[in-house]
This record gives structure tokens, C-alpha cells and sequence, in this order.
């Protein structure tokens, strides 16, 4: 198949950026990311410029890929990070339009690289469980119930890979901080440190320049890993019981 | 040079107790003024640089990636090892260390694996209170499964994706530690070369990859956690950005290299289909928990299937050759990696090949769905459930179990393995070489570390499954925190190291004229077209299977590629800017080194153990045949200068609680 690809192309963070038009052969078999390597060795050879992009498992689990594609962060694939997204999905004669996620706490540093780094100061201010290395009791000591564990892991599934930022009107990062309060906070051993946890993290997501949330809920619908928004709803529960526990 | 392992005196169930009760220690005031630098934060990085936080020491963490939390080992899938004994099913730290020396072929060291063996329960233990979600029973218990190579379940997974789970209890860990103060992380930055002076190791030369900016790093000591360097062989695996760069620096200081030929080919990956292809798909080994892999008996119907005129379904019981299982009955399915990769070859090499390459195997799940559908009905208390309502629940077990596996497999070929078996080949998946170190994970430049899959001590020829996960984690929280206080409790009275002495300067001025050469080369030839070459190269002949023609071939091949490579490659872009192209090109500059060593190593070691299978050294039956007259020792190899042969050192292994004697899974 061939393809036309409009891909967002910027030089650095303050530099200003553009689209440019690339055709590109293509087969049903490749993924996504494989395409575009075929679309920089083309580059390459002509001696321009290959399109920046960050990936690296490119098994859906790294996070590490993240562009916007024909509008949606991680293509039109329900569930699918953009590495795992297979050409079969496109068809000859294609219109593809590749962008960054864009929002402000997220900056681009080149092409479709850009700056998330806001994510890991979220969690150093709070998204953990304070327990030194050799300090744990045995870990059958404390009995959890196999449905509480199981619904840890959905939300502690997110892959911080900032899909739900940039699908929110608003740039908001609360998926992604609720997801890490409700994986944390409905295990017994991260309930100890919830409140502080909570209230921590959400005033170092104001802070880096999120927006607000408004329950638009087009994080869910872009959400790779298909964190719920009742994450965000038990986000907001345990922020309220915060507030009462502080005042 | 004499390699001294440093192994303690005393029983070998004694040796690390006694150890850590007599190695130096370094008080809090001193801890405080003594530098780290971490090199890696996948678990071994993560949790080692936490660690070492945690204890006071300043640490300085490295990785290329944008994020600790994005480091290859988040792409484990399968489980951890520990020897709870929680299924009451005989499991013991003898047992545990027993399958692990067994397992790798009996060419690894006693004492390093029965302390990673001690001290495996411990990391379960962290990892519960750091929140990682295991797997649990109804109960709420801990739940276990089987891995290959042991008759026990000791595997503690949370579903399939296990080591995004333990990582992220680490990540969290280090970022516990940063926003203390202990830990200063340094993201998207690449160590470029290793700094020693007089003789000890004192600091790094990385790359800001934001900025292009060389620049220098100094401590009282280094640990190196960078991870395998499967990626030599191209398609692997193995993330993408996976790399042998920091170890080969230090190859290149003088550290030794231990067994770089020992490559673990898993069993159970996608296969290839494409030339575009940038790399290769693990199917999980929990997999042949409940998967029977099997070819057809017979060639026609291999032929058909390759045509698509047939489909596995269409294939009758009798006419299906459940290979392992028919070779190795007392294991089946769940021999180690290297006796199933090496049988799913033999019948591919035979024309029993099903995908239209012919090279692929059936992974089947029929017979686990109806065992698991009738048991679920009989729970339910369906005495004569239909076929249909055994499917239906069959497939919900299934699911439950494996289910993200069965979508990442669905996703990447378009297949259905819930109604067709899965086809898979194997992959290069691991190296069980790496840097050479002594039981205090010390290089043989002192002050250099090195701990997870980049040091090459304790899966010997052959690693088990889910025993990656285990020693990266034994290594970081518990080993280390330890064994770096023997060189520290002697650096006391050094004052911090100056960054500024002509050993960092040479290093920096040594690196800045590398990138300036690899962008002024300006050929013809990308980066990536070097790689795929020398992948080619590497699985060829360095492979699943190897023989001395085709390794002196190999090796001959990848001097001209070298050569070729700084005479032709083309580096596009500056060295002052965000520039993927020259990040790889480095690696890739590395990789043609380290390709050939391995070469050297897989020809040197004239006998077939593990992964090593030298077609020269087989029994009758086609199982690899050790030589423990002349090999029964780690080969340690250093290669300062590049103009001269390889030196080899033996570290001779011996077998004081272990008997050896030939592995056999019948
Ligand atoms: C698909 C897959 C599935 C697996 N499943 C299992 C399993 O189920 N059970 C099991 O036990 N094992 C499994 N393994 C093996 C296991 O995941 C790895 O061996 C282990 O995670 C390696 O951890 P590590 O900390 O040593 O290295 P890595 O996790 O690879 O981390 C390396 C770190 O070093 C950094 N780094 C590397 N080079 C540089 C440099 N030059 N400068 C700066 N930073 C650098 C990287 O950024 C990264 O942070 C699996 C492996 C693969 C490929
Ligand atoms: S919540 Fe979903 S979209 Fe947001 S970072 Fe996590 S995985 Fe990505
Ligand atoms: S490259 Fe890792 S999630 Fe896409």
C-alpha cells in the first residue's frame, strides 16, 4: 500500500514546527513504528533528516511511544498503544496525520519526542509506599482478597505513557494520578499513607501545569491500557476524606 | 592474571550469613560523604540505586530512557522465582539452587547461586510491601505456577505482566529516594565511557541525548546495571533501545567479559514474517504451562498447512507429534529454553515446519480449555456439561490466566489463538554472559560493579525461566547494599573525586572525537542497514547452533563489516542536538566489537553445554555433550586493544555440594 503522511516536524522545544508531506510504501504486516522506520531509511538515503520518535519495547508496555495519529493519541485502535497498532488497520491511498501529544506540561523537545518527565515528579512526590529494602514482613502475612488485588492491578496497569493527557481538553493528568492513588490505596499496605499520598500528588500535578479535570472522560476512550475513570471518582472520594482528615 | 571469585570460606550454607556479618562497615557519617553512580534503572538499577539511598550513600542514577520506569525489564512478562514453599510441593533453597546450577548447564558458581537462592524469598517479600500486585488464591494468598527446567510451581507472577509490576515497585522505590535527596536521577542521558583512575573505577563520561552535551561524572565507585545485549543479533526480544555500550566501555578499560557466547534462544516467540521486521515478540514460557507444542507427524500435511490448504484444527490427534513431550517425558513441555528451542529446530529442519516460512511450531491450548471447561462446569455443578458450555468456560480459565499474551498475539499477527493455535519460533531472548565478577558483584577493576543481566555470574550456560526477574532484584536490594561496603568501607578517607583530573578530561576528548568521526564518515550505508548485517552474521553462525567453519567464517565477516562501517556509514544530523541516529550509530560501533568476541568465545569453547551448542559435540540423540576435562571453567576475556587477539583467563568452577553429571529431562 501507499501512503501520504503528514507529520508534524520541529527542530527543538522553542523552535517553531510545521507539517510536512512524506509518501511512504507500505505493507499490511508492519506495525505503525515499522513503517515509520521504512519512512527514515527513505529519509536517510535521500540524506535528510529522519522524523524523531520515541519508542523502544514496542510490545505495548514501555510507555515510551506516544504520538497522536489522524487526531487520536495512539491511532483509532481501542486499547492498542501506537507500536502495537498493525498496518492492516490503513489502506492504500491513505491520508495519515502524525502530531506530539500536545499539552503544556509536556513540552516538545524534537519532532514527535517530547518532555513527560512531569509524570515522574507526580510520583516522587507521593506515589509510593514508604517501606526500606529488607524491612517487609513475609508476604503472606497479610491475606488480600483476590478481587481487591485484581482490581489494584487494572489501575496499577498504566503504562505512564501520557495518552490521557493529551486527550483531555483541559491537559489534565488525573487518570494518570488516579491511577496510581487507586492501585496504591486499595491495597492495605498502601492505605496508610493515602491521605498525604492524595492530596501530595494532586498539588504536584497543579503545579507542573495540568489542567483541571471536568469529566469529559476522553482519557478512558484514548487510555491504552483502558484505565476507568472511576479511578478518577475514587481519586476525588479519597481527596475529600483528606481534606476532612487535615482540617 | 589469577581471577580470585573471593568465594567466603565456611559450608555453603553458611558462606553469606558469615559473610555479612564480618564484611566492614561504613557508618551513617561516612555513608554520607561517599558517592554512588548507578549506571541503569531497570530492577537491578532501581533497586540497587534505592537501595544505597535508602542507606545514606549519595547516589547518582543513569539511564538513556525518558523515564526510570520505562527500562526493558518492564517488558517481563512471566514470573519471579522464590523458594517460599508456599504450595507445600518440596520446594527448598537447596532445591531452588540445585535446578539453577542444573538448569545452566553446570557451568556456573556454587556460592553466587546458592545466595540468590537465600535470599529469593526476601524479594517477594519487598515487593508485597511496596504494593506489587501479585497473583492471589480465593483465599488471599499468594498464588504460584511452573516454570521449565523444575518440577515445583516457586513462580510468583501478576498476570502477564510481571516485571512491569516489580519494576514499578522499584521505580517507586527510587523516586521515594529522589524526592529525598539521596538519589540525583539523571534521565535521557547515555554513558559513553567509564573513568578509571589509578586504577579504580571513578566515574562516567554520558551523553546529555537532549542536548547533545558531553559530560563528566565522578564517585567513589560504579555500578554497572545496563542490561543484555541480545540486540547484537538485531532482531531479539529485546527492547529496542537495548544495548551493550557501557559494559563494552569497560571491556575496553580492561575489565574482563565472562562467557560472552552464552545466548539464550527462547523457544516461544512470534516468528519472523518480514524483512521490515525491527524485532521479535515473546510469547511467555508460562505459556507451556497449559500449551502442548507440536508439529504434524507427517510431511503432506506440514506442506498443506504451509500452503493454507490445511489448518492445525484439520490435523487428527494421531497425525500430531507433541515433540517434547515424546523426547522428554518426565519434563514435556517444560524442559529449559535451550532443549526446546533446540527440538523446534530439529522437526523444522526436518520439513515440519508450519507457517509459510517453515519456521514455526504449534503452541496448542485445546486440551487445557476442555480440561479447564470441565472442571469449571463440575465446580459449577454441571454433572454433563455440552461441549460448547466446556469451551465457553475453558476459554474464561484461559483468559484469566493468559489473556493479555492471547491479545498481544492476536494484535501482532491477526490471529486467533483461542480458536487456532498459536504458531511460535525461537528468538534470541537473553544473554547469560556479561561482565565478569567476583561474589562481591566487583569487576576486576576494583570499584567497578556490575549486577542483572549485565554481569554474567549465576545461570551458568542455561538460564531458567523467571530467573532473571530473581537474581536482577537479589542483586540490587540484597546483595549490593552489602557487597559494595567491602571497597567503601576502604575509601573513607578519599576525598570526593575531581572531575576535573587528565583522566576525565582523556575520556571526554576520547568521546567527543568518536561522535565527531562517526557524523564525518558521511558514506553510504545507514546504521540500520550495519546492524541487520552483522544480526545476520551473528544468528547464522553464532546462533542456536555453531561449528568451528562457520565461526572462523563469522568472525572474518564481521572484522570486513567493522572496517566497512567506519569507512561507509552515514550519521545524519549534528552532535550538539536531540539525535537518535547517532545514538545508535554508537551502538551499533560496539555491537561489531562485541560480535566478534563472542565469536572468539563460541570457538574457543570446544564442547556444547546450555545454550552453547557446537555441532562438533552431540550424543546420539542430539542433546549437547560437555566437556568437563577441558571446560569446566567461566571464560573471562579481556580485549584492551582491538589490533591484538583477545586474552582469555579460565576461572576454573568447582563443584563442592553439587554433583555434576549430565543433565537429563527424560
Ligand atoms: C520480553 C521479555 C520477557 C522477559 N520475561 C521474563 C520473566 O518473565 N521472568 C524473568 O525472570 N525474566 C524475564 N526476562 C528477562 C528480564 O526481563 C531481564 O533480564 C531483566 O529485566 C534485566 O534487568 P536489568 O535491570 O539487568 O536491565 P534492564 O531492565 O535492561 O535495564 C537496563 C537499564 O540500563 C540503562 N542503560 C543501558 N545502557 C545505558 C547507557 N549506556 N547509559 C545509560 N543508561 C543505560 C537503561 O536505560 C535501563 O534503565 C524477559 C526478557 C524479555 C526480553
Ligand atoms: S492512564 Fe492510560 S493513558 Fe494515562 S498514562 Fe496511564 S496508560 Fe497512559
Ligand atoms: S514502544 Fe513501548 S509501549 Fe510502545
Amino acid at each position: 500500500m501507499e501512503l501520504q503522511l503528514k507529520i508534524w516536524r520541529q527542530k527543538k522545544a522553542d523552535s517553531p514546527g510545521g507539517f510536512e508531506v512524506y509518501r511512504v510504501k507500505a505493507n499490511e504486516h508492519m506495525s505503525f513504528l515499522e513503517m515509520l522506520d521504512v519512512l527514515n531509511e527513505q529519509l536517510i538515503a535521500e540524506r535528510k533528516e529522519p522524523v524523531a520518535f520515541d519508542h523502544d519495547c514496542r510490545e505495548g508496555i514501555c510507555g515510551a511511544c506516544s504520538m497522536v495519529i489522524n487526531g487520536r493519541p495512539h491511532g483509532p485502535n481501542q486499547g492498542t498503544t501506537t507500536c502495537q497498532l498493525h498496518m492492516r488497520f490503513f489502506k492504500d491511498g491513505d491520508v495519515i496525520t502524525v502530531e506530539p501529544f500536545q499539552a503544556r506540561a509536556f513540552p516538545v523537545i524534537k519532532d514527535l519526542v517530547v518532555d513527560r518527565s512531569s509524570f515522574d515528579r507526580i510520583i516522587q512526590a507521593g506515589g509510593y509506599i514508604s517501606v526500606n529494602t529488607g524491612q517487609p514482613v513475609d508476604g503472606n502475612a497479610i491475606a488480600i482478597e483476590r478481587d481487591t488485588a485484581s482490581m489494584a492491578f487494572d489501575a496499577a496497569a498504566c503504562i505512564g505513557c501520557g495518552a490521557c493527557v493529551a486527550a483531555c481538553p483541559n491537559g489534565s493528568a488525573m487518570l494518570f494520578v488516579a491511577a496510581k492513588v487507586s492501585h496504591l490505596g486499595l491495597l492495605p499496605q498502601g492505605k496508610i499513607e493515602q491521605d498525604g499520598r492524595v492530596q501530595k500528588m494532586v498539588a504536584q500535578m497543579d503545579e507542573e501545569g495540568f489542567g483541571n479535570c471536568s469529566n469529559v472522560a476522553a482519557c478512558e476512550a484514548e487510555c491504552p491500557k483502558q484505565i476507568s475513570v472511576s479511578n478518577i471518582a475514587r481519586l476525588n472520594r479519597a481527596l475529600i476524606a483528606a481534606s476532612f482528615q487535615s482540617s | 592474571m589469577k581471577l580470585d571469585a573471593k568465594i567466603p570460606e565456611g559450608s555453603l550454607d553458611q558462606k553469606w550469613t558469615q559473610y555479612k556479618s564480618r564484611v566492614p562497615l561504613v557508618s551513617p557519617a561516612n555513608k554520607r560523604k561517599l558517592e554512588v553512580i548507578v549506571v541503569g534503572s531497570g530492577l537491578a538499577g532501581a533497586s540497587a540505586a534505592a537501595s544505597l539511598g535508602e542507606l545514606g550513600y549519595q547516589v547518582k542514577c543513569f539511564t538513556f530512557h525518558d523515564s526510570p520506569r520505562r527500562a526493558h525489564s518492564i517488558a517481563a512478562q512471566g514470573g519471579i522465582n522464590a523458594a517460599k514453599n508456599y504450595m507445600n510441593d518440596g520446594d527448598s533453597v537447596y532445591r531452588l539452587f540445585y535446578d539453577t546450577i542444573k538448569g545452566g548447564d553446570y557451568r556456573a558458581r556454587e556460592a553466587n547461586v546458592y545466595r540468590l537462592a537465600e535470599v529469593s524469598n526476601a524479594i517477594i517479600d519487598q515487593a508485597v510491601a511496596q504494593g506489587v500486585p501479585f497473583a492471589r488464591e480465593y483465599g488471599g494468598l499468594l498464588e504460584n505456577r511452573s516454570f521449565g527446567g523444575v518440577q515445583v510451581s516457586r513462580t510468583f507472577y501478576a498476570r502477564g505482566q510481571t516485571g512491569q509490576q516489580l519494576l514499578i515497585g522499584a521505580y517507586q522505590a527510587l523516586s521515594r529516594q529522589i524526592s529525598l535527596g539521596t538519589v540525583k536521577m539523571y534521565n535521557r542521558h547515555e554513558m559513553l565511557d567509564l573513568v578509571v583512575v589509578d586504577g579504580k573505577a571513578r566515574g562516567i563520561i554520558a551523553r546529555n541525548l537532549i542536548t547533545g552535551a558531553v559530560e563528566r561524572y565522578a564517585a567513589h565507585c560504579v555500578v554497572l546495571a545496563t542490561g543484555g545485549y541480545g540486540n547484537v543479533f538485531y532482531l531479539s526480544t529485546n527492547a529496542m533501545g537495548c544495548n551493550a555500550t557501557a559494559i563494552w566501555k569497560a571491556v575496553r578499560n580492561g575489565a574482563f567479559l565472562g562467557n560472552p557466547c552464552f545466548t539464550q534462544i527462547h523457544p516461544t516467540c512470534i516468528p519472523v514474517s518480514g524483512d521490515y521486521q525491527s524485532k521479535l515478540t515473546l510469547m511467555s514460557e508460562s505459556l507451556r504451562n497449559d500449551g502442548r507444542v507440536w508439529v504434524p507427524a507427517r510431511k503432506e500435511d506440514a506442506e498443506a498447512i504451509r500452503r493454507r490448504q490445511k489448518s492445525a484444527n484439520d490435523i487428527p490427534e494421531d497425525q500430531r507429534d507433541y515433540f517434547l513431550e515424546r523426547r522428554y517425558p518426565a519434563f514435556g513441555n517444560l524442559v529449559p529454553r535451550d532443549v526446546a528451542s533446540r527440538a523446534a529446530k530439529v522437526e523444522c529442519d526436518k520439513g515440519l515446519g508450519v507457517s509459510p516460512t517453515g519456521l514455526a511450531v504449534f503452541l496448542d491450548f485445546g486440551a487445557a480449555i476442555r480440561r479447564y471447561g470441565k472442571s469449571k462446569a463440575s465446580v459449577a455443578g454441571k454433572a454433563q456439561p455440552d461441549e460448547a458450555t466446556i469451551e465457553k468456560l475453558g476459554r474464561e480459565v484461559i483468559a484469566e490466566k493468559y489473556g493479555n499474551l492471547f491479545e498481544m498475539y492476536e494484535k501482532i499477527t491477526g490471529e486467533n489463538p483461542y480458536n487456532t493455535p498459536m504458531m511460535i519460533y525461537p528468538a534470541v531472548h537473553y544473554t547469560m554472559g556479561g561482565l565478569w565478577v567476583d561474589y562481591n558483584l566487583e569487576t576486576n577493576i576494583p570499584g567497578l560493579f556490575a549486577i542483572g543481566e549485565a554481569n554474567f555470574s549465576d545461570h551458568g550456560a542455561n538460564r531458567l525461566g523467571a530467573s532473571a526477574l530473581m537474581q536482577g532484584l537479589a542483586d540490587g536490594y540484597f546483595v549490593l547494599p552489602y557487597t559494595i561496603g567491602h571497597f567503601l568501607s576502604g575509601e573513607i578517607r578519599t576525598p570526593a573525586i575531581d572531575p576535573a583530573s587528565p583522566q576525565f578530561e582523556e575520556a571526554e576528548q576520547k568521546c567527543k572525537m568518536r561522535i565527531e568521526q562517526l557524523l564525518q564518515t558521511r558514506g553510504h550505508q545507514s546504521v540500520e542497514s550495519f546492524h541487520r548485517k552483522l544480526g545476520k552474521i551473528m544468528w547464522d553462525h553464532c546462533g542456536m547452533s555453531r561449528n568451528l567453519q562457520g565461526l572462523q567464517s563469522a568472525r572474518e565477516a564481521i572484522r570486513n563489516l567493522r572496517s566497512e562501517f567506519w569507512k561507509d556509514v552515514f550519521v545524519p544530523g549534528r552532535a550538539d542536538e536531540f539525535n537518535p541516529e547517532l545514538e545508535k550509530a554508537g551502538r551499533v560501533a560496539d555491537f561489531l566489537e562485541l560480535g566478534e568476541l563472542m565469536v572468539v568465545d563460541a570457538m574457543h569453547r570446544n564442547e556444547s553445554c546450555g545454550g552453547h551448542f557446537r555441532e562438533e559435540h552431540q550424543t546420539g540423540e542430539g542433546e549437547t555433550l560437555r566437556d568437563d576435562q577441558q571446560f569446566n571453567y567461566v571464560a573471562a576475556w579481556a580485549w584492551p586493544d582491538l589490533d591484538r587477539e583477545p586474552e582469555l583467563t579460565r576461572e576454573p568452577l568447582n563443584y563442592e555440594y553439587v554433583k555434576i553429571a549430565t543433565r537429563s529431562y527424560k
